[in-house]
């Protein structure tokens, strides 16, 4: 199977979905150029120019009329360079796409709207343009919450959510635009609401999302050496939650780890935690942890920045801890941020 | 009610222009007797305690909603906001499961779990209100931009007050519309109030409602709103236009609400209820009411007569009678449906 970054697969599964369904549309700011949407989009520019929109900045209005033109049967993927962005269009996601079905009782039918959200992440993007909001999205039912790490799952992700009923919104952390990985040319459907186990072991559980799966992935191997065989789950989709993969490997493993690319306070990590108490108590041997982003806004200035994201490090020192095992000061295993900016 | 309106002109083809005034005039009063009395027989009901829903009653705006619906054809499409039953039912929404809906019953139009601010009637080309001020704004462009996509030649229409015209959503959807020549026409229902608090001390000096809509290069009018004849024939003379490709239309009505800004009473009724004068209300309801001036007019041109009327009344009085006794004795949803059409 050949290789393709995680760009090509995301702009893989939007051709292979625009081929099956002419309803659906691409509409976004900056997408109908060749340096557009990271390049997701440049090769639905040119094959299906007449069905890429470009639009004015209005990220309200235009999740309105994404909806609006999906109660009509079209299938809009809309794309937000920054996913900081959502904030301005969170009541027409959530006040009314998430609750159409629900609301008018299927007698409405359906706005099966795609949002795809770029979260932003070094290189001094500072507060406002580094922040991945799937917790607070994935409160509300009736709303698919997809996070995909490889280029695999990003392709076929997609592909689900445009067979959906209901409203997806799938972020695209920047840092996985990095990942290279085998992508079936076929078109193929992962499913929404099913978990990944990316690496299987039997000492301990981490529960991962986003980039923070490559992080926990490197942090595993670099715990073999230790002798820790650990497991490394990838959500992949927070809303629905796929809790029996979780709970069946905390069963296998009796610790978890759950490691975010958001806030702790009522986000995902605490979720998975919450889950792991009330459902597999009894199986526990540690005490479950978490680690995410700082309790703090990200800053800019590169040793602070450094020290607000979780890495493959401080997750081999933390397993290594709830393990009860000594860990050496010197853990050289961190990704080198080799992203050049400005965006 | 679209489809019948369209049967009715075919038929009336064959006939006379006069002959075609006189139906549509008639047909234009009695509509809107009948979205006063479904209105009315709610408003007499509302302090039984059984219709357990926020109701933002409409009467006294008849006009606008009758002069519209009546004006469209078979495929076009209209959304609503929290005061919607006068648009439900011109659209041709049943009273019935407008009633059953109010009194959270299986026989509601969204099965009880909408409630009398999450209304559809899609058969009807009703496809749905909601209460968030603005969003439906830019639906209904969505739904116009389907239409433009397709090429088909329907218009979407969005009803909306003038404290919508203060949200965001306004802006960008008129300047997405006017930008994309989408088939839509907006109707505003500007009836001086937003809850409590007038136009005059939520809008710049100066600045118009129909004048920001023709900042942003749409072709605009403002009209007397609760004149049908006149909402009814600038509808009708603006519609070929929308439907051409020359893009959308922007109406101001001028209207006034006669009620409270949620529940029956009338303002001068409530005690501390003083951001209104009784006269202004008593001016309105007396001297500007959109039926009594239509009545009048028809009456003394000899259009209608006296004893027309009266079983108009009598008839509908009948019909809107049994739909409350059979709402009222409708099917309580099972608990077991509470999670059905999540997703």
């Amino acid at each position: 199977m050949r290789n393709l970054k995680f760009a090509e697969a995301v702009s893989e599964g939007i051709i292979q979905g625009m081929e099956a369904d002419p309803n659906v549309i691409l509409m976004g700011n900056s997408i109908s150029y060749n340096s557009g949407a990271l390049g997701t989009t440049c090769e639905a520019n040119k094959r299906f120019s007449h069905r890429v929109f470009e639009t004015p900045s209005m990220e309200n209005a235009i999740t309105g009329i994404a909806i609006g033109a999906a109660a009509m049967g079209k299938r809009p993927i809309l794309y937000h360079a920054r996913a900081d962005f959502l904030f301005l269009a969170m009541d027409q996601m959530l006040n009314l796409a998430a609750k159409w079905k629900y609301m008018y009782s299927g007698n409405a039918g359906t706005v099966p709207i795609v949002v795809r959200a770029v979260v932003g992440k070094g290189w001094g993007q500072g507060a406002t343009h580094s922040q991945s909001l799937h917790s607070l999205f994935a409160h509300f039912p009736g709303i698919n919450v997809v996070l995909p790490n490889s280029p695999e799952d990003a392709k076929g992700l997609l592909l689900s959510a445009l067979t959906l009923d209901s409203p997806t919104v799938i972020f695209e952390h920047r840092t996985v635009y990095n990942n290279v990985g085998p992508v079936n040319e076929e078109r193929y459907f992962t499913p929404i609401g099913k978990a990944k186990i990316v690496r299987a072991g039997k000492d301990i559980t981490i529960v991962a999302t986003s980039h923070m799966v490559t992080e926990a992935t490197i942090a595993a191997e670099a715990l073999a050496k230790e002798g820790v065989d650990t497991e490394v789950i990838d959500l992949r989709t927070i809303r629905p939650l796929d809790e029996e993969t979780i709970l069946e490997s905390i069963k296998k493993t009796g610790h978890l780890l759950v490691v975010d690319t958001s806030w702790e306070l009522c986000g995902v990590s605490s979720e998975i935690a919450g889950l792991a108490a009330e459902k597999a108590f009894y199986h526990l041997k540690s005490p479950v942890r978490r680690m995410s982003t700082a309790n703090c806004p990200q800053p800019v200035s590169l040793p602070l920045e450094s020290a607000f994201f979780p890495k493959a490090s401080n997750i081999v020192r933390n397993v290594l801890n709830m393990l009860g095992k000594n860990s050496s000061d010197n853990i050289d295993i961190d990704l080198k941020d080799n992203f050049k900016g400005p965006y | 009610m679209l489809q019948q309106i369209e049967n009715n002109e075919v038929i009336d083809q064959s006939t006379s222009n006069t002959s075609i005034q006189t139906n549509i005039e008639k047909e234009l009063l009695k509509n809107m007797i009948w979205l006063r009395m479904c209105e009315e027989t709610l408003v007499k009901l509302y302090p039984e305690q059984e219709m357990r829903t926020p109701c933002h009653f409409a009467t006294g705006q008849e006009a606008i909603a009758t002069g519209v619906c009546q004006a469209l054809s078979q495929g076009d499409v209209v959304y609503s906001h929290h005061r919607c039953h006068n648009h439900y039912l011109a659209a041709g929404g049943s009273f019935f499961k407008l009633a059953a809906e109010l009194y959270g019953r299986l026989e509601g139009c969204s099965n009880g779990k909408g409630g009398s601010v999450h209304l559809t009637a899609r058969d009807k080309g009703f496809i749905i209100s909601s209460a968030i001020l603005g969003e439906d704004i830019a639906v209904a462009a969505g739904s116009a931009f389907a239409f433009k996509i397709d090429k088909l030649p329907y218009v979407a229409v969005p009803f909306f007050g003038d404290a919508s015209c203060e949200e965001g959503s306004f802006y960008e959807t008129l300047n997405f519309a006017s930008l994309n020549k989408i088939p839509a026409l907006f109707i505003c229902e500007n009836n001086l109030y937003s809850t409590e608090s007038h136009i005059d001390i939520r809008a710049a000096s100066g600045a118009t409602i129909h004048g920001r809509a023709k900042a942003l290069g749409i072709e605009t009018a403002a009209i007397d709103g609760n004149n049908v004849f006149e909402v009814y024939n600038t509808v009708k003379s603006v519609l070929p236009k929308i439907r051409s490709g020359n893009g959308p239309f922007f109406l101001e009505c001028a209207t006034y609400r006669w009620r409270e800004h949620v529940g029956p009473n009338f303002d001068y009724n409530v005690p501390n209820r003083t951001y209104r004068s009784k006269e202004e209300q008593e001016y309105w309801i007396n001297e500007r009411c959109p039926i009594k001036s239509a009545k009048q007019l028809l009456l003394n041109n000899g259009t209608v007569t006296a004893v027309e009327i009266e079983n108009w009344e009598a008839s509908m009085q009948i019909e809107i009678d049994d739909a409350i006794k059979r709402a009222k004795q409708g099917t309580w949803p099972d608990v077991s449906s509470l999670l059905e059409n999540v997703y």
